[in-house]
């Protein structure tokens, strides 16, 4: 009877809460949008009993997903979310790849420290490192003060407000998910495999090459979906340092359920959205299932 | 192999120059008398003085620890539960669909998890409030707190359990007396996590809040969004300063008990010898 109790608590918890909002989700994106509260129809009505129930069936349909593809917005925003997480998810492997590598070849008492510096921005709040970019990239803001201050530039960079800027937020707020993972494959890394390759003559940066790079495999590929997966559906970023032009999924989401107030359309955004995500999810997935057995044996 | 080199010593010191600038000038620029956010004027904590008298923002920051705290503390007995049934609780049916249910929501999107919540409110018929901001923090963080006490309960020796049992504890007594003192510090880090990350966070809150309830993040982003503001640069202050210090206090607690346990295990062996 404990035991039922235990599974039953947490399991009702998320059954309502997580699954039964997706299936409404789901219905709502089969829906019409209506003047009314709430703003689509059908609802579903039991007190007409069968009737009820089939009337409601037969009202569904596919239109909203048939708009999603009509109108040519929606699946921009969709091609320009992938193309701005991947190449965000890239620029962060570049700038965090040295910087685990660093810290997996700093002295070991070194490193709780370095570590603790990694994990700090994680815990502070999200939104206020999205805003502290606003401050430097602005046109009068201090990265255009500093490079007019050194002459590099006349007139002041417009960064704030466009796709660069969005990069920027994306590299910045998700780089300790890249840090972390592939600190955690380097630091594992035998360290006599890179000897033998240098006494069998390797130069070091080939030794790096063909050792190091290949044994940190998957701490590359967790990091790199620990940021394209949660980039592709970002909201903060591009609502608060992109500009108007800049097309991401989560932006129009947010923008056709808040200002346009049309539902259904909303709904079938949301569910496309999570059919792209499945397959990063399931790739990220068996990596890890990989990494398990790896350790495992 | 460690080796000091140039091309190390420069990749981490750009790294944390990159990671902490921006928070160290805003931190600067609040302390600036000069409403022009990016021209110094000068050092002065007006921004902070009319921070305290604006009501809106004192209401909103009443609001988020409320909805923090509730939703946190059932977050780490619902995740802790959670944790024990994947971990502990053998077969049972619909297991597989109840880890992709742990699983999921660390995954999905914040703007999707927000609109499937707001659409279940609305299709009940829930005011949406405070209330419903602690259901919806409380379900995405208690997936968080179940990763980290799964995490610490696999790799917690099982026969200890079992000895207590067959010493003729019932199961929760074995649970409280054994288990539980052995995960405390994962479930104290899991409510810490759920905490943040309901401090934190806008994109559901905003999804599932009423006219009755603004948490501070919704306010923060309503004020940013025309630009930047000195008087949410006093703010952001104070959170990276009280985050820094829990942050820091933390790991050195952290780091003398690790210290004591070593101390005291290398005793234990010298008695043994």
């Amino acid at each position: 009877m404990r035991r039922f109790t235990l599974i039953a608590v947490p399991y009702f918890w998320l059954l309502v809460l997580f699954l039964v909002p997706f299936i409404i989700v789901f219905k709502i994106s089969l829906s019409d949008t209506a003047l009314a509260i709430p703003p689509y129809t059908p609802t579903l009505d039991l007190n007409s009993g069968w009737e009820g129930i089939k009337g409601f069936f037969a009202d569904l349909d596919w239109e909203n997903f048939t708009f999603l593809t009509t109108d040519d917005l929606y699946w921009k925003a969709y091609l320009s979310s992938l193309q701005i997480a991947a190449i965000s998810t890239l620029f962060t492997l570049l700038i965090g790849y040295p910087i685990a590598y660093a810290m997996a070849q700093s002295a070991d008492e070194w490193r709780p420290t370095l570590m603790m510096l990694i994990i700090l921005p994680f815990w502070t709040s999200f939104l206020i490192r999205v805003y502290s970019w606003m401050g430097i990239l602005s046109n009068e803001g201090f990265l255009n003060q500093f490079l007019m201050w050194t002459g590099l530039i006349s007139e002041p960079l417009v960064i704030l407000n466009t796709n660069t800027a969005v990069y920027i937020g994306i590299v910045y707020t998700y780089l300790p998910f890249m840090i972390l993972p592939i600190y955690a494959a380097l630091e594992k890394l035998d360290a006599s495999l890179l000897e033998a390759a240098e006494d069998l003559g390797c130069s070091r940066l080939t030794a790096f090459w063909l050792v190091t790079i290949p044994l940190s495999k998957q701490g590359i590929i967790a990091g790199c979906f620990l940021v394209f997966i949660p980039a592709l559906g970002e909201f903060v970023i591009p609502s608060l340092l992109g500009g108007s032009k800049t097309l991401m999924i989560g932006k129009v989401l947010w923008e056709e359920f808040f200002s346009n107030r049309d539902w259904p359309v909303a709904s079938a955004v949301a569910v496309i959205l999570l059919l792209i995500l499945i397959i990063p999810i399931v790739l990220f997935q068996r990596n890890e299932q990989k990494q398990r057995e790896a350790e495992g044996q | 192999m460690r080796r000091f080199t140039w091309f190390n010593a420069t990749s981490l010191t750009l790294g944390f120059v990159f990671l902490y600038l921006p928070m160290v000038i805003l931190v600067i620029y609040s302390f600036n008398a000069s409403k022009l956010v990016t021209v110094w004027a000068g050092f002065s904590t007006k921004w902070y003085g009319t921070l305290f008298q604006n009501e809106a923002f004192l209401d909103a920051a009443w609001v988020t620890i409320k909805v923090a705290v509730v939703s946190s503390t059932f977050a780490a007995v619902l995740g802790t539960m959670a944790a024990y049934v994947l971990v502990r609780g053998g077969r049972f049916m619909g297991r597989t669909l109840f880890s992709g249910m742990i699983y999921a929501p660390l995954v999905m999107p914040e703007v999707i998890t927000g609109l499937s919540l707001l659409l279940l409110f609305i299709g009940i018929g829930f005011d949406r409030g405070m209330m419903t901001i602690i259901l919806a923090h409380t379900t995405f963080s208690m997936c968080y707190v179940s990763v980290v006490v799964s995490s610490r309960l696999v790799s917690f020796d099982r026969s200890l359990e079992e000895a207590a049992l067959d010493l003729g504890c019932s199961p929760f007594e074995a649970f409280r007396l054994v288990t539980l003192p052995v995960i405390a510090p994962a479930v104290i880090s899991g409510w810490l996590l759920a905490f943040t990350l309901s401090l934190d966070d806008l994109v559901i809150a905003s999804f599932t809040s009423g006219p009755s309830a603004t948490t501070l993040p919704i306010k923060i982003y309503s004020a940013v969004r025309l630009g930047v503001s000195p008087e949410i640069n006093a703010l952001s202050t104070m959170m990276i300063s009280i985050v820094t210090v829990g942050v820091i206090s933390a790991s050195l607690i952290s780091k003398r008990a690790a210290v004591r346990q070593q101390r005291e295990e290398r005793a234990a062996e010298r008695i043994d010898d």
